[in-house]
């Protein structure tokens, strides 16, 4: 069993910095998915992770060892490509076993013509038969062993793919976005399969994805790397109720977080609407900040005095919720609120409508995209606070 | 295919594609007449395409006879061979290299061969043949290979194929613990078969049917490849007998028609995806 331990990995292709000191953790058997935008480096990390291309600065760690200097070939990590990379020459029985014949054969046993006759050859060959069998029916692909990848599809290549880069054991194990290329279906049905394997497997495995919905279902932590940078590595729940930073927020929640520019007030209070919340640090009155809440904290009332006043520009029915898209009368912006489809009934665009906010559910984000602790500042201080 | 597919314009271009197929094979079709001609046929006024006297057997018996055509094809065979068997060998692994690894020079060697894809052989082959002449290696197979090992068109050629190659197949092998040389063992050389066939059919018809260098670095005999040899046939034996000469011609060309129209649709598939065409 081993750990895998990633300690300031930076790298620059032609002068841009594409990875910006990423630290990382990975236990015995825990499942990471690493998620964030297109282009943000996460393909690259996973490179160099396996050794496929080399870091400018930073320490690769599993188990004791530093693993910077050895050669990819060396260092037991698997990888599943977003492509597979399946050998297109070689049937699914033999792509399998590509790993165990390079490792468990000598050179000359691996030779055409002499390595038959080379001691210990059948015995080992006969070995890497049972192993790939084995594998092939854990995954349920036994009945595809004699075809080629171009006879195969996509859902059982990707199998291929899991089978070759598990059947050697490997002590860490990356998976480069290996369901994008499936329909919705098979990749929901994919996901708790490869969890399974995974638990099986019972090591490290760094799983990247853009798909945020992949990533909170599948991972014991997500880790949001952002422009080169990891912004948070942390619990899905954590992640998803308690972002650490503004860009956190942005990329994890279907619909997007409702963000709104704002300014502190006197005694450190941040105000929005009805609510005002006091951050836990002084901050100087008037520095910009900016506060958010998911769309599912938002409710919507038809009428009465609460709320801010917005006019209701659109209105989406998805089958088990309904999206409002609401335009606040005193700014303009648009706020988005997720409601059941009982709560939304009746409500058409162009109403007039009342916003109110959760109040703890509200973050605030510095001007650099650091969150900002908060509490929520109860009405009878409030009213104190006018009387005083 | 159906009557309607067979229209005006459908006939127009087939007889356009005919006749140009017509005006390419003449010479070859003229070849073939003239080997069954006798020699009054042949210096006849009219010209004509059906031989008079069939003289087939008599023009290729003494084409047979007359010239160890034999070693001529077994010289053509192995100098082929040769030359195309080291081409690959080195060209498959400089163009991989060059494809898909980082090194420093990748950019110079880029434009040392694009400089050798533009000196032909004709420049460089006086200082050559000198060189064999000092080295007393004129009149060996050596001579005839030696020159023509490192292929810069097929490092070329290979070049393009393998950049079009994922990056991703060659990190899951490295991943799988091939050494380079594996890759290219295993991986590369497996997939390349469509550019190997094209480059074989450029390689083996240039050096098969090559007539300028063998005639620079063999005077023996024993060692003329089939152009030469004819050459000599002409000039010692044939005189002016066109009918063997013409059979000697056809013995020589056939090995390559006969292996083309073998191997047809291989080499088509190849030179088409290889991106090689006309
Ligand atoms: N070999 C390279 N040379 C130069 N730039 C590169 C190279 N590889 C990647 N990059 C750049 O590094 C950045 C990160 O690329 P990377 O493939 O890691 O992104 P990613 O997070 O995996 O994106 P995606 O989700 O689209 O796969 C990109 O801007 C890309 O252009
Ligand atoms: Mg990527």
């Amino acid at each position: 069993m081993s750990t895998l331990s990633l300690r300031g990995i930076h790298k620059s292709f032609s002068g841009n910095q594409i990875l910006k000191g990423i630290s990382l953790d990975a236990g015995e058997n825990e499942f990471i998915a690493l998620v964030g935008p297109s282009g943000c480096g996460k393909s690259t990390l996973l490179r160099i992770l396996a050794g496929l291309e080399s870091a400018d600065g930073g320490e690769i760690i599993v188990g004791e060892r530093d693993l910077s200097p050895v050669p990819a070939a060396d260092r037991n990590i698997a990888m599943v490509f977003q492509s597979y990379a399946l050998y297109p020459h070689l049937t699914a029985a033999q792509n399998i076993a590509v790993p165990l014949v390079m490792r468990n054969l000598t050179r000359t046993q691996r030779l055409p013509l002499i390595g038959p006759l080379m001691p210990g050859q059948r015995k080992a060959i006969a070995n890497i038969r049972r192993d790939v069998r084995e594998m092939a029916v854990s995954l349920k692909i036994d009945h595809l062993m004699d075809r080629k990848p171009g006879q195969m599809s996509g859902g059982q290549r990707q199998r291929v793919a899991l089978g070759r880069a598990m059947v050697r054991r490997p002590a860490v194990f990356l998976m480069d976005e290996p369901l994008s290329n499936l329909d919705a279906n098979l990749r929901v049905h994919a996901r708790g399969e490869i969890v399974d394997l995974h638990r099986r497997a019972g090591v490290p495995t760094i799983y990247v994805t853009h798909d945020q919905a992949e990533a909170l279902s599948m991972a014991d932590r997500v880790a949001v790397m952002i422009g080169g940078a990891l912004r948070q590595l942390a619990s899905p729940q954590v992640i998803y109720d308690d972002p650490a930073h503004v860009e956190v927020a942005k990329f994890i929640g279907q619909p997007r977080i409702n963000l709104f520019a704002s300014q502190v007030g006197p005694d450190a209070i941040v105000a929005i609407g009805d609510n005002r919340l006091r951050l836990a640090e002084t901050m100087a009155p008037g520095a910009p900040v900016t506060i958010g809440i998911r769309p599912e904290f938002v409710t919507v009332n038809r009428s009465g005095q609460h709320g801010l006043p917005a006019r209701l520009d659109r209105v989406e029915f998805l089958g088990s919720e309904i999206i409002l898209y609401c335009r606040l009368d005193a700014i303009g912006e648009t706020v988005i609120a997720k409601l059941s489809p009982s709560e939304g009934s009746g409500l058409a665009a162009g109403m007039p409508v009342r916003l109110e906010f959760a109040a703890d559910r509200l973050f605030v984000f510095a001007e650099d995209g650091r969150r900002l602790p908060s509490l929520p500042v109860g009405a009878d201080i409030a009213l104190e606070k006018a009387h005083g | 295919m159906n009557a309607r597919s067979f229209t005006l314009g459908r006939a127009i271009r087939l007889f356009i594609l005919s006749f140009g197929a017509l005006i390419f094979l003449a010479p070859y079709i003229f070849m073939i007449s003239t080997a069954g001609k006798a020699q009054s046929d042949i210096f006849s006024s009219s010209l004509s395409l059906i031989p008079q006297h069939l003289s087939y057997v008599a023009n290729f018996t003494k084409a047979l006879t007359r010239v160890s055509m034999t070693t001529l094809l077994w010289n053509g065979v192995v100098v082929c061979a040769l030359i195309f068997v080291i081409q690959v060998a080195i060209a498959i692994p400089c163009a991989y290299a060059m494809a898909k690894l980082k090194f420093r020079a990748a950019r110079a060697m880029m434009v040392l061969v694009m400089l050798g894809l533009l000196v032909p052989i004709h420049a460089t082959a006086l200082p050559i043949y000198v060189a064999f002449d000092r080295a007393a290696l004129l009149n060996s197979y050596f001579a005839l290979v030696a020159p023509f090992t490192i292929s810069v068109f097929g490092i070329f050629l290979f070049l393009q194929f393998f950049r079009a190659m994922p990056d991703d197949l060659i990190h899951a092998a490295r991943l799988d613990g091939m050494s380079e040389t594996g890759i290219i063992a295993r991986v590369i050389v497996p997939n390349a078969w469509p550019a190997i066939t094209a480059f074989a059919i450029f390689s083996v018809v240039a050096h098969w049917n090559d007539l300028y260098w063998p005639l620079i670095v063999v005077s023996n005999q024993s060692y003329a490849t089939p152009p030469l040899g004819l050459l000599y046939f002409r000039a010692a034996e044939a005189g002016d007998d066109y009918g063997a000469l013409m059979a000697a011609t056809l013995i020589i060309t056939f090995p390559l028609v006969a292996a083309f129209l073998l191997a047809q649709k291989r080499f088509v598939e190849g030179i088409t995806m290889t991106g090689l065409k006309g």
